[in-house]
Order: C-alpha cells, then structure tokens, then sequence
C-alpha cells in the first residue's frame, strides 16, 4: 500500500502484525513437535522449556511398532481415500448437471443441498446408529465411508460446478458435433480439464473424513476397525501420561492433512468462495 | 437418444427439450440425490420422528410414542438451559476473535510483502490439521505439566497461579474457545481476502487523489463492500460454530460441572454415552430451531440495514 510506504511507523506494524500471525499459527504445532521429539525423563523437568536439552526419535519409533497406531494408521487411510474417491466421481457427476443444464426441480434440489449443510449434523447421529446397526454394519469401515461420503457431497457438488464452469462450454459443444455423446465429451474433452478440480475436491473430502470423530466414534467400537482420532482418543484416555508419545502420534496424524494442504491451498481461496462455505 | 426418423419438427423439439431438462441432467444427478436421501434426509426425518418417542438403547422394552414428554422434560431440564446459555458465550466468543482476527488477516494479505505466498501457506496451516489433533493440542497446551500457557498466564497476571484453566468451571470454557480462534481464523481470512480482492482498486486510487487517509478509504470503500460478504459468512459461520461439538467434546467432555456443556455436545453425549435417542433427538430439534430463529432474525435485519 502506497501509505504504508511513506508511513514508517505502518510499516513496522505490518512486520509486527506479521509476525504475531506466524506466531500464532505455528506456535501449538511447534510444541506438539517438541513435546514428541522430548526423551521421556526430560519431561517433566523441561516441559514447559521452550527448546528440550536434548532430542529423541524414540517416541516415533515407539509408536508406530509397539501400539496400535499403525492399524488406526490404516483404517483412517482407507476410509479417507475411500469417501473422497466415491465423493468425487458422484460430486463431479452433479457439479456438472447444476454447471451445464437448466432443468426442472434445479432451485428446489440446490436449496436441499444447502439444508444439508446447515443443520445440526448430529440430528442425524441416532437414526444412523439405528439404520447401521440394523444393517449389521456397526463397526465396519463401510458404514464410516457411506456416511461420510454422503456428508461431504454437497459441498464437493458446489466445488466441482465452479470448476465446470470455468470450462467453456463450446469444448463439449465442439466434441458432440463431431459426434461424441454428451458423456464422452464429458469424459475425452473437459474431465482432463478439470483434473486440478478433481484434485482439489478430493483433498478437501480426505481431510474431513480424516479428522471426522463424532461419528466414527458412535459407529465403530472395536479396536480392530478404529479410526486415527477414535484410536487417539482411547489411547488418551487409556495411557494419559505418555506424553512423548500421544504427541508423537498426534504429529503422525498431521502428515497427511498437511500433505493433502500443501497440494489443495493454492485452491483455497477459489474454491472456498464460489460455491459454497463449509469448515 | 432415439428420436422416430419421421417425428415432426415441433415433436422432435419437444423430445429434445423433455431430454435435456427433465432427464438427461438426473442422470448425472441422481448418484448424488439417492445418496444424500438415504445417509441425511431420510435419517433427518426419522431423528424428527424420534424425538417424540422414548428410545433408549440401554433399557429393554420396544420404542414408544411419547408425544411431547421428551420436550416437556427439556423444559424443566436446568442443564439445557445451561447449555443454551454456554452455547452463546461459545459462538459468539469464538465467532467475534475469529472474525476480528480473520479480517486484520485478510487486510494484510491484500498488501504487498516478500515471501508472501509462503507466510499465507503458513497461516492458512490451522485450518488444515485435524479437529481432534487442534483439540488435544490445545489441551495439552493448557497443561501445566507440560504446557506452556498456565505459566505464561500466570507470569501476565491473568492468572494467581499456574494451574489448568480446564479444570476451572469459570474458565473453562476459555480453553476451548482459543482452540477454536485458532482453528477459524484462516476460514475467515479466506473468505474475506476472496471479497477483498473482488474491490475494483481504480476506487483507492481515486479516493487517494482526492485525499482520503488510509482510515477513510478503509470505512467508506472497503468496508461497505465486503458487508454483504461479511453478513453472509458471519451468519453461516454462527450456525457452523453453535453446531461444532468436537473440540468441546475433546477438551472438557462438558465440565466441569456441566460449565462447557453447549448444546451440541449435551446432544452428543445423551446419544453417545446414555444411548438416550429419544430425548437427544428432542435436544437437537430444539437446536435447529433455535438456529432457524436466528437466521430468520438476522436476514430481515441484513434486509433493513445493508443496501444492496
């Protein structure tokens, strides 16, 4: 900004308030990290130290070879690719009906789908404790993936039609003349068009489901089939002084969100905008 | 697409247009509509329903019809009031710092600065790590044993001594409003920083020549154009916030005694722990209406004050 140039003062506040929103973003991830790479006598003497005196990878390695985290590791993982890969097949086929066509039942279908996204999603907790457990599906990763799916595919909806409509139409157009079905036009002409759209929703889909908790805690009480935060959260409740290790966990936990974040935060400020606004 | 080979123009048009608005867009729509009917509206209708039965999965005997007991007993329920009020300390606390936060993010992310790209990465990180994980962070930070806070808090004076907030039914609720600023701020930035950039900024210059300050061009241009941007979002914001049990749930499971207990949580843990559905449901349909409320309020009011 043009006065910040001529003002001093200015500038030295915007360096100011640059470095207090640094500070605030990465400070608890900067202790989550040092807590887990704290040896465990260290603990307590230099817990509230702002650097450990020394630095282990023992808790990593503890964690991931002698609990459970490596199966809630995995269940995680497959729920999450699972529910963003059928999101995003099902959310593109949508985006696209709501980006190409003006059709009948259209404004009555969108406000449902804005419905969804406003009410209280844990209404809905009991009816689907009732409807899975009668289905025999109570703890089983199928049952976690349906639901999530279902919760993540409005939104995904909004995202992919954005995406779709920043195609131009004659592309298709072009393709059906030539003699392409609509749906082979859609799937040769504007699909690899939008493949940084498909990106894009599959990693807003995967890090909801991968942090999703109230339900999948409802639903599945097994060890066998528990998820990373339903896991974590036992582990906790279990084992609530190892803390070297919760948080070494907790940092295992971040890697994939932040990989997935890396990949879709170039999108963020698009995406989040032009269809529709979720958490 | 069959159309018969002798079928008159206007015949064949009609056929087009039955096609291409009534059922060639369901075909891409329907995967989507039977699995949003199934797994939402359907269970949305059916939790409805449950609110007026008595169904509870830890006493024997089949579900009954109630009518209104479960609302009755909400009634007369000095938890709910509780909550209901927690549930407002809650959202607006969080929801004000948020958007004070968010806003000063998004002004400054409109400006010009090296490595700019890489600091907007950074702060936008929080709204990226898992529920759960800013919960327990936020918990752990909060841990005298081994988190710093408490000391820094006590060190400013705000606190006598270091000792954990969550354990402290007057403040308790504190610790997991932090968590959520912490989360929400970059939701805002985003947000707001899509608005901001939307201001033609031929509108500055001009203002500049004429001499506006830096304040006046803020309050007369940026200001009144993000209002809309900033009704919408602040009121979906509100619901998303008066609906968002995780951290609570996480950090303070709604004490002590009850003084972090919001709405959503008491929903969540009358079904979770109590496997009350019958009186959960009858919570949560008072949530939603009391959200419906809300909005409805604030919509007429976006109506009077903000010229579109």
């Amino acid at each position: 900004m043009a006065i910040a140039r001529r003002n001093p003062l200015l500038t030295l506040g915007k360096y100011a308030a640059i470095l207090f929103y640094l500070c605030f973003a990465l400070f608890p991830l900067y202790w989550l990290l040092k807590i887990a790479i704290t040896p465990d006598q260290l603990i307590f003497t230099e817990g509230t130290a702002l650097w450990p005196s020394d630095a282990t990878l023992g808790n990593f390695t503890k964690v991931i070879w002698q609990t459970d985290f490596l199966r809630f590791f995995r269940n995680s993982l497959i729920v999450s690719l699972a529910s963003a890969a059928i999101t995003t097949v099902i959310a593109a086929g949508a985006g696209y009906a709501f980006s190409r066509f003006r059709f009948r039942g259209q404004k009555l279908i969108i406000a449902l789908m804005l419905l969804t996204q406003m009410f209280p999603l844990l209404m809905i907790i009991a009816p689907i404790y009732k409807i899975v457990a009668a289905l025999g599906l109570l703890n089983s990763l199928s049952s976690l993936v349906l639901v999530y799916a279902a919760f993540n595919v409005p939104f995904a909806t909004f995202l992919m039609q954005s995406f779709f409509d920043g195609i131009p139409k004659d592309l298709e157009d072009a393709a059906m003349m030539d003699g392409c079905t609509r749906f082979q036009a859609l799937r040769k002409v504007i699909l690899p068009l939008t493949l940084p759209g498909l990106g894009a929703t599959l990693g807003f889909v995967f890090t909801a489901a991968w942090s999703e908790v109230l339900f999948a805690l409802m639903l599945i009480r097994s060890e066998d089939s528990m998820t990373f935060p339903v896991g974590m959260l036992t582990f906790v409740s279990k084992f609530s002084v190892d803390w070297g290790q919760m948080m070494a966990a907790g940092v295992l936990a971040l890697i994939p969100s932040c990989l997935f974040f890396i990949f879709i935060q170039r999108y963020l400020v698009q995406g989040l905008t032009s269809g529709a606004v979720k958490g | 697409m069959t159309q018969g080979t002798l079928a008159p123009g206007a015949t064949r048009a009609h056929q087009r247009f039955v096609w291409s608005h009534l059922i060639e867009p369901y075909l891409y729509l329907t995967p989507a509509l039977v699995l949003i009917a199934l797994v939402m509206l359907i269970p949305l209708v059916v939790g409805v329903s449950y609110s007026f039965q008595s169904i509870m999965l830890l006493k024997p005997g089949q579900a009954e019809w109630v009518a209104l007991d479960n609302y009755l007993a909400l009634w007369s329920d000095t938890k709910f009031w509780i909550s209901l009020e927690n549930t407002l300390v809650w959202t607006f606390g969080s929801l004000f710092f948020q958007f004070t936060l968010g806003l000063g993010l998004a002004l400054l992310l409109n400006t010009s600065f090296p490595l700019k790209r890489l600091f907007q990465a950074i702060v936008f990180l929080p709204w990226a790590v898992p529920t759960f994980l800013t919960a327990l962070t936020w918990a752990w930070l909060f841990n005298p044993l081994i988190g710093p806070l408490p000391h820094w808090l006590a060190a400013v004076g705000v606190l006598p001594e270091p000792f954990n907030i969550l354990g402290d039914p007057d403040l308790a609720i504190w610790g997991p409003i932090a968590a959520n600023i912490w989360f929400g701020v970059p939701f805002f930035a985003i947000t707001l920083l899509a608005a901001l950039q939307s201001i033609p900024s031929e509108l500055y210059e001009a203002a500049e020549i004429d001499g506006a300050t830096a304040w006046q061009s803020f309050t007369k241009i940026t200001l009144p154009f993000l209002a809309p941007m900033i009704a919408i979002t602040v009121m979906l914001r509100t619901i998303w916030i008066a609906n968002f049990a995780d951290l609570i749930f996480i950090m303070t499971g709604g004490g002590p005694a009850n003084s972090t207990q919001i709405l959503s949580t008491y929903i969540f843990t009358t079904a979770f722990k109590k496997l009350d559905f019958g009186y959960a449901s009858a919570l949560a349909v008072a949530l939603l209406f009391l959200l419906f409320l809300y909005a409805v309020v604030l919509l007429a009011l976006r109506r009077r004050f903000v010229r579109l």
